[in-house]
């Protein structure tokens, strides 16, 4: 979605505010939601894209009033409640439902968290399609401005660009954000001359580097306006 | 840290005043509900206050800095050379190590939310995750390096790399001059947080008090 989320080359935003010695965490409540949120995920109900897209459908003037924290608490709450883990009116009281009660299965345990820390989730999968794209290959960037998740930004859509390495099949966040299934593809690091993203005012040598799935890509020679539907 | 230290930058950083009740509401809620064990909360918040954090990236850094064949595999598989010094896992699953040169500066940012490699860097500062910094390190990177006190040649390549997949990265900043004296714990104390995502060079030998 064209949210205010993907900020790549926006003015305005103010100057950059570094803090020294800064602590890890700014309040107690920060560190809670993070830990609730690293803490409900261990349910597998719904997967990083999809907490990624529910914060960006965060009204834009809340987006950027937020603090980070703040937008996960927001996200957290409307992930639990679309997957019914909780109701709104449990949010709203504080009290559990008795309906609602107990879980089966055992919570994350901190016994647990070392092992869940340690693995991940790796996002990599073996597909039998062959990569379409080879390292030096030109590509040119899709013009697509879908409603849903996507990870091609604004600022490198109908882009020429270069493949720098091809990184191996990866779940499609595009898909998988919407619960439409991982369905993944090749994906690529492709070297974007800063010119071609920003025009002159950019310096000639610099270049910028994003990861694109396959499908986000095209050989330079192909139409985009033919190839609309799969 | 205190309030006060916030002051210039209370339209991005004042929460609501009541956030810190409802978050404590939700925990107590989940708790009962048996969907969080506040032990594990615990156990996670200790795990990025006290294990895990910019000490990890600087290790690997410093390897790298001593041992040619280990940067030579961190250059080409960087999971698996930082999983020799034992780091790795979640939101460092994939990585990629970017090397700095006298001609090349590498610099690394998300756009669109704030992915960070947590394994070898901890949890982001506050900077990282702003809008300022989101917005201009692809549009801008030369003017926001300035804004760290780091300008660089106008011949030097910037590269800037934009974590839109899984795919984490690790800056592997420059070793300072006359360094050749010292130990790798010692080097690995030049090894800034910011030097690895590329927003400044890594500390000068001669600002190192002896170790």
């Amino acid at each position: 979605m064209n949210g205010v989320h993907d900020m790549g080359g926006m003015h305005g935003m103010g100057p950059i505010q570094p803090e020294s010695d800064e602590p890890v965490f700014h309040a107690r409540w920060e560190a809670r939601v993070f830990a609730i949120v690293r803490a409900m995920s261990a349910w597998r109900k719904w997967n990083i894209d999809a907490s990624r897209h529910q914060r960006e459908l965060i009204a834009p003037a809340e987006y950027l009033r937020m603090t980070y924290y703040e937008k996960w608490h927001a996200g957290l709450l409307e992930l639990m409640v679309k997957k019914g883990l909780v109701t709104r009116e449990e949010i709203a009281t504080g009290r559990a439902s008795p309906a609602t009660l107990p879980k089966v299965q055992p919570a994350l345990t901190a016994e647990k968290v070392a092992a869940f820390t340690a693995q991940g989730s790796p996002t990599n999968r073996a597909i039998r399609t062959p990569p379409l794209f080879q390292p030096d290959d030109m590509i040119h960037t899709q013009n697509i401005n879908p409603l849903g998740h996507t990870r091609l930004p604004r600022y490198a859509r109908a882009k020429r660009g270069v493949i720098d390495r091809v990184h191996g099949a990866f779940v499609f966040p595009d898909t998988n954000a919407a619960f439409q299934g991982e369905n993944p593809q090749h994906l690529y690091s492709v070297r974007f001359c800063a010119r071609e993203l920003w025009g002159e005012q950019a310096a000639a040598r610099d270049c910028v580097y994003l990861d694109l799935w396959e499908s986000y890509l095209e050989h330079p020679g192909a139409n985009n306006n033919t190839r609309r539907g799969n | 840290m205190s309030d006060h230290d916030h002051d210039h930058d209370d339209r991005h950083h004042a929460p609501p005043s009541d956030l810190a009740l409802r978050v404590a509401a939700l925990e107590s809620l989940l708790v009962e509900k048996g969907l969080v064990d506040p032990a594990a909360l615990d156990a996670l918040v200790d795990t990025y206050e006290h294990r895990i954090g910019p000490r990890n990236g600087a290790k690997v850094v410093a390897r790298a800095w001593i041992d040619p064949a280990y940067k030579t595999r961190l250059l080409t598989d960087a999971t698996a050379a930082i999983a020799e010094l034992g780091f790795g896992g979640l939101q460092g699953e994939h990585m990629v190590a970017v090397e700095n040169t006298p001609k090349v500066h590498n610099l690394v940012v998300c756009t669109l939310c704030s992915c960070y490699p947590l394994p070898i860097l901890g949890l982001p500062p506050v900077w990282y995750k702003s809008a300022p910094y989101r917005s201009r390190a692809v549009l801008d990177p030369r003017g926001v390096l300035a804004e760290f006190g780091l300008t660089l040649d106008p011949e030097t390549e910037i590269r800037v790399w934009d974590s839109t997949a899984e795919i984490r990265y690790l800056v592997v900043p420059e070793r300072p001059a006359a360094t050749e004296h010292l130990s790798e714990e010692q080097l690995a104390e030049l090894v800034t947080r910011d030097s690895m995502i590329g927003v400044a060079r890594a500390t000068p030998a001669k600002a190192q008090n002896s170790a």
